[in-house]
């Protein structure tokens, strides 16, 4: 509902998407939106896949479009966002993540990140992917992600959990840029002048290359441009979680209560998981040497971290995969668990 | 001396085919190119071309275009005429394509009655990947894919999409046309003119399936594949106007 | 300052409306809210719950470890509930229909005859909202009369007949507790 309401702020007139929990809530209100402001389209889809290529043909008609889903769906849409990134289309995709893989379940997990973050697709791809803590974030992200979709002319990825989806929080909607998207780009008729093509078949493999290369470039720019991330409680800090979405909230939690029995535990939370935040973590592991990636998965934004600090820190791993959201209070334990005995600290990784 | 033969304004100087002699896409696209000179729509038109062979169409009609991945063509034509609904905006399909990686986009574009049009190739065969059996390929045709011809206990019937459509209350116009031979590429000009017009009138969706020739892949000479069109392919899909309901002007009347 | 409270019973019995009405009350006081309702196909013909923090800075967590107020409209709520609620911790059972009852000594309990005062005022739906009458009694913080507008404005437009039930149904519950 509130990433509803943040993309038509921020001048979405297009969604199309597939009923799927837990994201169906986002569906409803565009479909009951959407048609009060002008020139908005909802479409319900037969399928993710229809989908995604709605909101392309959507986007190359020269709109801010948008797609949502929860986990299989968006397995279902990789056809698509690999176009999107092919053709150098702008869109915006909202991965309500729930347990898997297959059917898996329709709790809040963390399983996606690789998917995410690595393209999801085929091909010599990213995606920019935006990991809201908050719902005040998650508003925020959703226009963000819209700004940075049309400003590198690439899919963006809002990827949230069930329970970012469903928690209610009071929010303030930020004021909506105006829209920076030439209409070059777009495909709206040639009228008198020169027809264009948007494509993403490069048959020659030379030419190829020079568009992956060209995509590559332009993947340098947003990772040296664009990270974000937030650093809490670090001051002095003698063990830093890395967590992001919910964990990172149930590590605050946590980091209370373990503040309150004498470990001084800080929260490095990365915002954009693609660009992942390198350079701020690496710094990081110069002042602490222990790290502790926590996720609701089995460990993926764990290589990450591990990229990131290239063998400078200690990093260790807790995971809760398959849909179980741990209480602060339960992975407080498991840090003291983890972090009592110094000697065995890390080793499992 | 009186010019009685040009290239159409919408196809793209200075190209050459890359279709296969004796290929009916490029008969088609000249036909469409025709068509939207006719009309004086290429200015306003945005076609979406597939994967396969002709994917290449944007290389040869003038107007805007956006590819397709294998069979979403209707759900991106889709997106592009509901945000720009005063546009034309045609998607340009082969069998395989439509009939079988897209089937679910097709029937549903149709059953949203999306005011489209869709140019149906179909040739039996998949043309570009070389000449698999395809949803359309003729009970008995051998394809690279059905080497002993194609058999029902194992692969099915051969699919009659615009009868399909036709089952649609959102399909308006469908009409199976072949280019073959010079009377029924008249005769399909006429129909994508037509269907072009319903567009443009807002009448709503509609289907020109067109049988074409692939000599290539059935291993024919032009000649003989123009025959085997009229010999058997007609027989299992026959021509002529399928569905056509009265252009609104008329219904208005009523 | 964090107080966390979850609301359970019956999908239904109306405790995710109470929950997130108290969370728009609190908001409406001026504090920091997270409201988390559980979902999914538990919520169908089970047990339903929601989780309502309130605090006056930043909340970390959504997710209540331990509850310092339950409000428990069933048996599987009490059952389920007193294990995780915190210590001195305050549980409210709606007794009409509970008759579990918890085992720690270290909680104070407060058994409330909801279905009975609510069949009193004439509508034995409100049963929740004199459950939030006496959680309101014990938790302070937000002032009955804001909690009142939260709750009429988020039942919009309806009747006001309804909105005069409701407000007696507070009251009941509200007077209920000492």
């Amino acid at each position: 509902m509130l990433i509803g309401e943040a993309a038509i702020r921020a001048g979405c007139r297009f969604y199309a998407g597939y009923p799927i929990t837990p994201q169906n809530e986002l569906t409803e209100y565009m479909s009951e939106n959407m048609r009060k402001v002008k020139d908005g389209i909802f479409i319900q889809s037969e399928s993710e896949i229809a989908a995604i290529h709605m909101v392309t043909g959507a986007s190359a008609a020269g709109v801010r479009a948008m797609t949502s889903s929860s986990s299989p769906g968006i397995s279902l849409k990789q056809d698509g966002i690999s176009s999107l990134a092919a053709c150098e289309l702008p869109a915006v995709i909202v991965n309500m993540m729930r347990g898997g893989p297959g059917l898996g379940n329709i709790a809040p997990a963390q399983g996606d990140y690789f998917q995410a973050t690595r393209g999801g697709g085929h091909g010599d791809y990213r995606t920019i992917v935006l990991a809201p803590a908050s719902c005040q974030e998650l508003a925020d992200l959703t226009m963000d992600a819209f700004d940075l979709a049309d400003e590198y002319r690439n899919p963006a990825i809002i990827l949230a959990d069930g329970m970012m989806g469903q928690m209610m929080e009071p929010t303030v909607f930020k004021k909506a840029k105006p829209r920076n998207y030439s209409e070059s780009f777009m495909l709206r008729g040639a009228g008198k002048g020169k027809s264009k093509i948007i494509k993403g078949l490069v048959l020659p493999p030379l030419e190829m290359e020079e568009h992956n290369w060209k995509l590559a470039r332009k993947y340098q720019v947003i990772s040296d441009k664009e990270t974000r991330h937030e650093a809490f409680n670090l001051d002095n800090a003698e063990l830093v979680v890395v967590a992001y979405g919910t964990a990172a909230r149930i590590t605050k939690g946590a980091i209370k209560r373990l503040g309150e029995s004498g470990l001084r535990v800080g929260l490095f939370r990365p915002i954009t998981l693609w660009p992942f935040p390198v350079k701020a973590l690496r710094e990081l592991s110069h002042k602490v040497k222990n790290f502790l990636v926590f996720e609701m998965s089995t460990g993926q934004m764990l290589e990450d971290v591990r990229l990131a600090l290239q063998g400078y820190a200690n990093i260790d791993f807790h995971g809760r995969p398959g849909g179980v959201v741990p209480t602060p209070a339960e992975f407080a334990i498991a840090v003291e668990r983890e972090f009592r005995d110094k000697d065995t600290y890390g080793r499992q990784f | 001396m009186k010019k009685v033969f040009s290239r159409p304004k919408s196809l793209k100087e200075n190209f050459i085919y890359h279709y296969c002699p004796g290929c009916g896409h490029s008969i088609a696209h000249r036909l469409v190119a025709e068509v939207i000179d006719e009309l004086g729509i290429r200015g306003i038109t945005i076609g979406v071309p597939p994967a396969g062979c002709a994917v290449l169409a944007y290389y040869y009609i003038d107007v805007d275009m956006i590819e397709a991945q294998h069979g979403r063509g209707p759900a991106l034509a889709t997106g592009i005429k509901r945000v720009l609904p005063d546009r034309i905006v045609f998607s340009y399909q082969g069998d395989g394509d439509l009939a079988a990686i897209g089937t679910a986009e097709s029937l549903h574009a149709a059953n949203r009655g999306e005011n489209i049009t869709v140019f149906f190739i179909n040739n039996a065969v998949y043309g570009m990947t070389g000449g698999q059996m395809a949803p359309t390929t003729i009970l008995g045709q051998k394809t690279t894919t059905s080497a002993p011809g194609r058999d029902i206990t194992l692969d099915g019937y051969p699919i009659k999409m615009s009868e399909i459509l036709c089952l649609l209350p959102g399909v308006k116009y469908v009409e199976r046309c072949a280019v073959n031979s010079p009377a029924n590429i008249v005769k399909t000009k006429k129909a994508i003119k037509k269907a072009f017009q319903y567009q443009i009138d807002g009448v709503g969706f509609s289907m020109i399936e067109i049988l074409s020739q692939c000599p290539t892949n059935w291993k024919m000479s032009s000649i003989d594949s123009c025959k085997w069109i009229d010999e058997v392919m007609v027989k299992e899909y026959p021509l002529g106007v399928l569905k056509d309901v009265t252009a609104p002007e008329k219904k208005k009347g009523k | 300052m964090l107080v966390k409270t979850i609301f359970s019973g019956f999908g239904g019995q109306g405790v995710m409306m109470i929950g997130y009405t108290f969370a728009h009350g609190a908001m409406n006081a001026g504090y920091h809210v997270t409201y988390l309702p559980s979902y999914g196909a538990e919520v169908r013909g089970g047990t339903a719950n929601c989780t309502v923090s309130v605090a006056d800075e930043e909340i970390a967590s959504p997710v209540a470890s331990e509850p310092e107020y339950v409000v428990a409209m069933n048996n599987p709520s009490v059952q389920t509930f007193q294990n995780r609620i915190a210590s001195n911790g305050i549980m409210l059972i709606n007794s009409s229909i509970t008759d579990a009852r918890p085992n720690r000594k270290d909680i104070t309990v407060y058994e409330i005859p909801a279905g009975e005062i609510a069949e009193k005022i004439g509508n034995p739906r409100a049963s929740n909202v004199v459950m939030i009458g006496a959680l309101l009694k014990k938790i302070g913080m937000i002032p009955p009369e804001t909690y009142l507008n939260s709750l009429e404005t988020i039942l919009g437009d309806k009747k006001k007949a309804v909105a005069e039930t409701n407000r007696r149904a507070f009251a009941a519950g509200y007077d209920y507790l000492k």
